[in-house]
């Protein structure tokens, strides 16, 4: 078994650099690194492209960085939830790259998967197409999208081991599984570290191949960005 | 008398057939899982990765880490599963998904579809629209047929950002339900009580009325 360890997210975030590109994985505010962006905020990284579906809202998740403007460019396919992001957009402080949320899982995908690009139907005859390959397939147009290239990605997981095998819990799965071997450097968090062996190997969504360095974050607020429930009858 | 959205929902609900896996938009559409018939077996996806969705949890058993495509805390349904983003995408782009409804802001006579961007106003982003209708076999519009200022969002070409071309197959406003046809919208049949001469004032793309338009049955 080879130890993925680190002691902590200090360790984990070891080598992040201004400039840099990270993949953030989370739908919203579930399953987001929170551990990881808290460092990420403390070690002031300037410059950086994030690849995340969303931007998270003005004080949580994302947002966070965006407030202490250490974004350069954003590539999300939903950013809605955000203030400061608007004002930062239209401002032309910050460079936004809006890409159909499919596309953004297969060029995660595809990038784990060493796969250069691919075709897709989505955004064919949009702006998003602009600039791109196009391509006919089955009578039906496509277009040429390409993999991420990232320098670490960023994922957040419930449960994990030593060896980096990963097991996500509900919907806060998302797009952490695609991001894990996606960058050169796979970091991921999870709600519990336990024993190797311990973890059912059927059971086991991400093996630790896809993980370079893996830690027990100290706590999750696991914020709820709408809250919907119905009465008892 | 147009349509509520609740209405709008309920009758698209009709569409919605026994053994279909169904993909829901944000807004009208997410009202048309409380009208579907209760005895036919529907599946809900949601695109952030679960297949079974079921209603809102109650107070005080909300899951962070179970929300749906708006963000909203759900629960699932026995047989439900999870899956990752790109998986997700696969039920959507492999055509495993049945039926996509979904809002919009305007329709174009021959199919298109706007619906993630207002130039200069608003910007949020496509989320899983562009995927959705790019592959999606069926796929339903719920939406108002004018907006506030009264001017028609069904056009013979659309004003706003695309989402997708040719795509759209079938409309439900507040006024009426339209297919697209030959590059036109088909009025099918209207709201209760709205009279064929007010969705045709109200429609700016060409509209085909052939013989008497029923009124909607819910």
């Amino acid at each position: 078994m080879i130890n993925k360890t680190v002691s902590n997210v200090k360790e984990a975030c070891q080598g992040i650099k201004d400039s840099m590109t990270f993949m953030l994985g989370g739908f919203g505010l579930s399953g987001i690194p929170e551990n990881s962006i808290a460092e990420l905020v403390r070690l002031n990284v300037k410059d950086v492209t994030c690849i995340s579906n969303n931007a998270g809202v003005d004080d949580f998740g994302l947002g966070l960085l965006l407030q202490k403007k250490q974004i350069r460019k954003m590539i999300s396919s939903y950013v809605g939830e955000n203030a400061e992001f608007e004002r930062q957009m239209l401002s032309g402080e910050l460079e936004v790259e809006l890409i159909p949320q499919g596309t953004l899982a297969q060029r995660c995908q595809a990038a784990q998967s060493g796969i250069p690009a691919f075709y897709t139907p989505a955004g064919y005859g949009t702006e998003v197409a602009e600039g791109k390959e196009s391509r006919e397939f089955h009578g039906k147009m496509h277009l040429l999208e390409k993999a991420f290239e990232a320098d670490f990605a960023f994922v957040k997981a419930w449960k994990g081991d030593a060896a980096g095998n990963l097991v996500f819990k509900g919907s806060a799965r998302n797009f952490n599984p695609n991001m894990c071997g996606a960058a050169k450097i796979t970091v991921a968090e999870v709600e519990e570290l336990v024993p190797v062996g311990t973890l059912d190997p059927n059971q086991i969504h991400i093996p630790g191949i896809f993980v370079q360095r893996i830690f027990q974050g100290d706590k999750y607020e696991k914020r709820i960005e709408q809250l919907t429930v119905r009465k008892r009858d | 008398m147009a349509l509520s959205k609740e209405q709008i929902a309920q009758r698209i609900a009709k569409e919605v057939k026994d053994g279909y896996f169904v993909n829901l938009g944000i807004g009208i559409p997410t009202l048309v899982a409380n009208f579907v018939q209760k005895d036919i077996e529907v599946d809900f996806q949601s695109e952030n990765g679960v297949l079974g969705m079921g209603p809102f949890p109650f107070e005080g058993e909300e899951d962070p880490d179970l929300i749906n495509a708006g963000k909203q805390t759900i629960t699932t349904l026995p047989g439900a599963a999870f899956v990752d983003s790109a998986m997700s995408f696969s039920m959507i782009r492999g055509q495993h998904v049945d039926l996509t409804i979904l809002g919009a802001m305007e329709v174009s006579q021959n199919g298109d579809i706007a619906n993630w961007k207002i130039p200069g106003k608003m910007v949020k982003g496509m989320g899983g629209a562009m995927d959705l209708v790019a592959s999606a076999e069926n796929i339903i519009v719920a939406m108002m047929h004018t907006n506030r200022a009264g001017a028609s969002k069904l056009l013979k070409d659309c004003t706003l950002p695309l989402t997708g071309v040719n795509c759209v197959k079938k409309i439900v406003s507040n006024l009426a339900v339209m297919s697209i046809e030959n590059n036109s919208f088909r009025l099918l049949e209207r709201a209760p009580g709205v009279s064929v001469e007010e969705i045709k004032n109200a429609t700016e793309g060409n509209l085909i009325i052939e013989g008497d338009i029923p009124e909607m049955i819910f």
